[in-house]
């Protein structure tokens, strides 16, 4: 076949497209997700929903069922390539930096389709309610980006392991410390009763695009090094 | 003219050596038939040379007109086919020839891979998922694969197993093509395959 430019851009595509339609055909890694996302959402519905929390509460338990269910799907998009022995093809054909954009492309997907599926139930089964919409999206989007942009890279780590799932969350939790916190701070302030703006929570959110920018940079940089054995 | 040059490989797996002292040099036009009984390292050997596998000592060194290949142009001139990879279930052949047409770069057009796919037996069933293929046609389509970049450096790694007669020499005809065109190494334990490349090489148990 004749050589042709084929920009990265064109291959982290490429490496996306091919992810989405291995998923879309078995639906491995978004049943794992919306089976623990609708799990957790019902028993804390069951359990907290009538009650007056304050949004603080509120925010912790959204936070900890997205948190929680990203953790059992995200990891299959390496631990998939470990397992079917896909990987080696891939490694000697694909460039590690495709491979990975076009990855945590994919997580990111899958990250924003959990939480636009969870964040409306959990509005709806806890009764919570929401001051500021823009700013929970804002924060849900930035979350989204931090979330997948750590876990990326521990998921290439962890899919050559024997106890993955178990290791994922453990190696994960640590390193997204961070990032929860801020988003949790965030989101209480777009649950709050006094409803505060974007400028009660500069640093907050300053922390969240610092930490997506730093994670998928370090990633970027590191990536090749986990792919490579 | 390509080159490629083993030194002295060493390869442990745990307190185990698996590879001791591996060297030999090859150049476009060479063959080269790995043999030994199970166990004695052919895989492990293949996958050093090919990259996926770090050995412990010793260098392997890839030469093209201009040098020493870059990462990239050596990612473009190798191919390794080997019995624990696979491609992927759920695609159709077609869209797994065009994933990775696409990922070494190359322009992939239909016509091309319904040529390929006929080539390699597998005509009439481009649209057929890989998880639905036999064990020999997964192998064919494996060829397939390795043969979309038409690479200087091409590992098979028991490249008759699984494959009835039919497919037996297809393979034949590619190992007989790639031994005018570039270099060749074969992994194998039949007895039958030592005579397809020049060159052997025994690895000690």
């Amino acid at each position: 076949m004749p050589k042709n430019s084929i920009s990265l851009m064109t291959k982290a595509f490429a490496v996306l497209k091919k992810d989405m339609q291995c998923e879309f055909r078995t639906r491995y890694a978004l049943n794992a997700i919306m089976l623990f996302g609708i799990t957790t959402l019902t028993v804390v519905s069951f359990s907290v929903g009538q009650k007056n929390l304050p949004a603080e509460v509120h925010a912790a338990l959204f936070w900890i069922i997205i948190f929680f269910s990203a953790m059992s799907g995200l990891a299959q998009v390496f631990i998939r390539e470990e397992e079917a022995k896909t990987s080696t093809v891939l490694r000697l054909t694909a460039s590690p930096t495709a491979v990975y954009i076009g990855k945590l492309t994919f997580n990111l997907f899958l990250l924003f389709f959990l939480e636009l599926i969870i964040s409306p139930l959990f509005i709806l089964m806890t009764d919570v309610e929401v001051r500021n919409i823009l700013l929970l999206a804002t924060v849900l989007a930035l979350g989204a980006i931090g979330l997948a942009g750590a876990t990326t890279l521990i998921a290439a780590i962890i899919s050559k392991s024997g106890a993955k799932g178990a290791l994922f969350s453990v190696l994960s939790f640590p390193i997204l410390l961070p990032l929860l916190m801020g988003a949790i701070k965030a989101t209480t302030v777009a649950f709050s009763d006094t409803g505060g703006g974007f400028s009660d929570v500069s640093s907050e959110l300053q922390l969240l695009i610092s930490y997506g920018v730093i994670m998928i940079t370090a990633s970027l940089l590191l990536f090749e090094y986990v792919w490579e054995e | 003219m390509y080159k490629l040059e083993v030194n002295n490989i060493i390869k442990n797996f745990a307190s185990r050596r698996v590879l001791r002292k591996v060297s030999f040099s090859l150049q476009t036009g060479d063959s080269l038939a790995v043999v030994g009984k199970n166990g004695s390292g052919k895989t492990t050997l293949l996958k050093v040379i090919a990259g996926l596998i770090r050995a412990s000592k010793g260098t392997v060194a890839y030469s093209g007109p201009n040098g020493k290949l870059s990462r990239d142009e050596l990612q473009s001139s190798l191919s390794y086919v080997g019995p624990e990879m696979t491609l992927y279930d759920a695609l159709t052949a077609e869209e797994n020839l065009k994933f990775f047409a696409t990922m070494r770069g190359l322009a992939w057009h239909l016509e091309e891979s319904d040529k390929l796919l006929s080539k390699m037996g597998l005509n009439g069933r481009g649209r057929d998922k890989y998880g639905a293929y036999s064990s020999g046609m997964k192998q064919r389509l494996k060829c397939a694969v390795a043969l979309l970049n038409e690479p200087h450096y091409l590992f098979l790694d028991e490249p008759t197993s699984n494959l009835d007669e039919d497919g037996k020499q297809i393979v034949g005809d590619i190992i007989e093509r790639q031994k005018e065109n570039g270099i060749l190494i074969i992994a194998t334990n039949e007895q039958k395959e030592y005579g397809l490349a020049e060159k052997l090489y025994q690895l000690d148990d």
